[in-house]
């Protein structure tokens, strides 16, 4: 075997360990973790609104086209008493489910909802409905209990035990 | 769940802050894990391009037998441990082909021939080694379970430390009482199994009663001084540590032992002054023993002066006590090595003859890689504590951070005593470098160790279980209009 590829092999295998020497400290350097700031909620939700978080853009673009459908159409339900006052939920032809189960759109700190309380959704025309779900203590719309989905129109308040959210442009 | 990204955003108004959940690594694991395996393939065809112009015949089936090993211990860990640190399988696989690849060189050397071929013998260890690590991550399903064995295993450690100084049992070699000898299958160093069995009675101990040792104590100059009655755990671990070293006569495992109690000590009290003691009494202890046992003696002039040890041994001195050439050799080895090495299969470093592919493998990776190549060993070493460390600081349960500090510290330890005595750093004990050194009890034990390393890991890195609150079932309260 010549001197020289004895002496290639020779620093070809230094550089290889030292390589696995690199690579293995790099692995470490991925693995140094902090902390991540989430929003309230459940751990599956908070992973999934990070993955929401990630398509945000395109949706934010979708938002908007949808807002020429009409002028009156609403684009935001805004919580406006209860636990969760000034939350806003973007509308984007989504159906929001209400309640105190961890998997509702919104949910809800109150013990006077039930855990399917109500949904919000829009119908064929993209005009939003929102339908009780059997709730114990009923959803109502203006002072009226629900009885079957209803139309909601822009700024009616809809009362969920504590909690009042109403539809705004 | 990732799907339904319709529904999102800002309904809620609070922000939490929690840690961000490791993910499982399982196939960097396995990416390092096949570098790992490649690279000793690498050394061992340089090995017999260097010797004989020509791959050895063996290539593929110690790259297959290096790499079915590997696989194994890969799967179970997915299967049983899939949290588990991604780097310490892939660095005790290289170490432990490296190591292979080293003494299957040395096998092939002329002036070792009298030596029974030893590379086969050690892929059998590595197996075994491997299959027990199997079994410590498939059974071991809690590392807490340990706690409950906390004097049962101070009970086994005894046991075994005691087992190399039974006549019959125990066997003199070259000096240090530390093996034994079982009939038929060769012989098998306890210390290296007690170890373990000491980390955990460490642990269990020190966990009930850290508190004691930490706050009952008088603020002196600076340092915490312990009461003296909590002193009496440290001398029972130093009596017994002096007394392995007097009948023992092994500096290491009295070392060894010594060092891990002070180590977890500090780890669980945070004070200092326990280091300070720890220090104190070694220093002691040593001194004290080396000034009558002859084979300490012997160790420590041949690392004073190694040179004379060396002559003596040429002259045939017959004064009583063995006198060694090896640590000149070794010393000589490291010094020929230089900075880049002399290539793999190109160093004289078998000159050292007995145990230079056991105690003295160092020496070989410091003449044929040179510094480089040893700074790069160590590093893996280094590595490897690291990851134990962070293991500690990851787990959640006081027993698991104080065993994992307890193992890497012994591997640590164990690192230091080795290579520090084969460099001259301090005087040479007959230790063996974990996973490289031939030698089955050493690869199995040390094996186990990153077995249960893995296993703490793994729990410490497992995401936290959801909080158990579940607003579904609470009931709803109902209006009642008054």
């Amino acid at each position: 075997m010549s001197e020289l590829t004895l002496t290639v092999m020779r620093l070809g295998f230094l550089a290889v360990l030292w390589l696995f020497v690199i690579v293995a400290v790099q692995v470490i350097r991925s693995d140094l973790f902090g902390t991540r700031v989430t929003q309230r909620g459940s751990r599956r939700e908070a992973g999934r609104q990070q993955q929401a978080a990630r398509q945000a853009p395109p949706q934010q673009r979708q938002q908007s086209g949808g807002g020429r459908r009409g002028r009156n159409a609403p684009t935001k339900l805004v919580v406006t008493e209860g636990t969760l006052t000034g939350t806003t939920v973007a509308l984007q032809g989504q159906t929001i489910t209400l309640g105190r189960a961890h998997d509702s759109t919104i949910v809800l700190d109150d013990d006077y909802a039930s855990s399917r309380h109500a949904r919000i959704y829009p119908d064929r025309d993209g005009q939003w409905i929102v339908e009780d779900l059997g709730s114990t203590n009923g959803t109502y719309l203006d002072r009226n209990r629900l009885t079957t989905p209803t139309p909601i129109a822009l700024g009616a308040p809809i009362r969920i035990g504590k909690t009042v959210i109403e539809l705004r442009k | 769940m990732s799907g339904t990204n319709t529904s999102h955003s800002p309904q809620h108004h609070t922000s939490t802050i929690g840690a961000i959940g490791a993910p499982s690594r399982r196939n960097t694991e396995l990416a390092l894990l096949a570098f790992a395996v490649v690279i000793p393939v690498f050394a061992y065809a340089n090995v017999g391009l260097a010797l004989n112009d020509s791959v050895p015949p063996g290539l593929l089936s110690y790259g297959l037998g290096l790499g079915l090993l590997a696989g194994i211990g890969h799967l179970v860990v997915r299967k049983f441990a899939p949290y588990a640190d991604p780097l310490m399988l892939p660095l005790a696989t290289l170490l432990n082909g490296l190591g292979l690849v080293v003494i299957w060189r040395l096998d092939q050397s002329k002036r070792l021939s009298n030596y029974a071929e030893a590379a086969p013998r050690q892929l059998l260890y590595s197996a075994m080694g491997v299959a027990l690590l199997a079994v410590v991550v498939i059974f071991l399903k809690d590392h807490r379970v340990l706690q409950r064995y906390t004097y049962i295993s101070m009970a086994g450690a005894l046991f075994l430390l005691i087992l190399p100084l039974v006549p019959g049992l125990g066997a003199n070699i070259y000096g240090a009482k530390i093996w034994i000898k079982i009939p038929g299958l060769g012989t098998l160093q306890p210390g290296e199994f007690a170890k373990i069995a000491l980390a955990v009675f460490f642990a269990g101990y020190l966990m009930v009663k850290r508190d004691a040792l930490a706050l009952a104590s008088r603020r002196f100059m600076g340092l915490y001084l312990p009461r003296g009655r909590d002193l009496g755990p440290i001398l029972v671990v130093w009596v017994i540590s002096i007394l392995i070293l007097v009948f023992e006569t092994d500096l290491g495992t009295s070392l060894l032992f010594f060092g891990m109690f002070v180590i977890m000590l500090y780890v669980a009290t945070e004070r200092t002054s326990w280091i300070v003691f720890g220090l104190l009494m070694s220093a002691v202890g040593a001194v004290g023993v080396a000034s009558f046992e002859p084979h300490i003696q012997t160790r420590v002039q041949a690392w004073l002066d190694p040179m004379r040890e060396f002559e003596l041994s040429r002259a045939g001195v017959q004064d009583g006590v063995v006198h060694s050439e090896q640590a000149m050799q070794a010393l000589w080895a490291f010094g020929s090595g230089g900075t880049l090495g002399t290539g793999l299969g190109q160093g004289n470093s078998d000159l050292i003859g007995f145990a230079a592919n056991s105690d003295f493998i160092l020496a070989t990776f410091g003449e044929e890689l040179g510094l480089a190549g040893v700074m790069a060993i160590l590093l893996l070493y280094g590595l490897i504590i690291e990851r134990g460390v962070r293991t500690a600081l990851a787990a959640r349960d006081p027993f698991g951070k104080l065993l994992a500090i307890g193992l890497s510290g012994a591997f640590g330890l164990q690192v230091f005593v080795v290579a520090g005595g084969v460099m001259g750093l301090i005087p040479l004990t007959g230790m063996t470098l974990p996973f490289v050194a031939y030698g089955g009890s050493s690869v199995i034990a040390n094996w186990a160790l990153i077995g249960i390393l893995l296993r703490i890991s793994d729990t410490a890195r497992r995401p936290a279980p959801a909080p158990a609150a579940n607003p579904d079932a609470e009931m709803t309260q109902v209006v009642r209009p008054s």
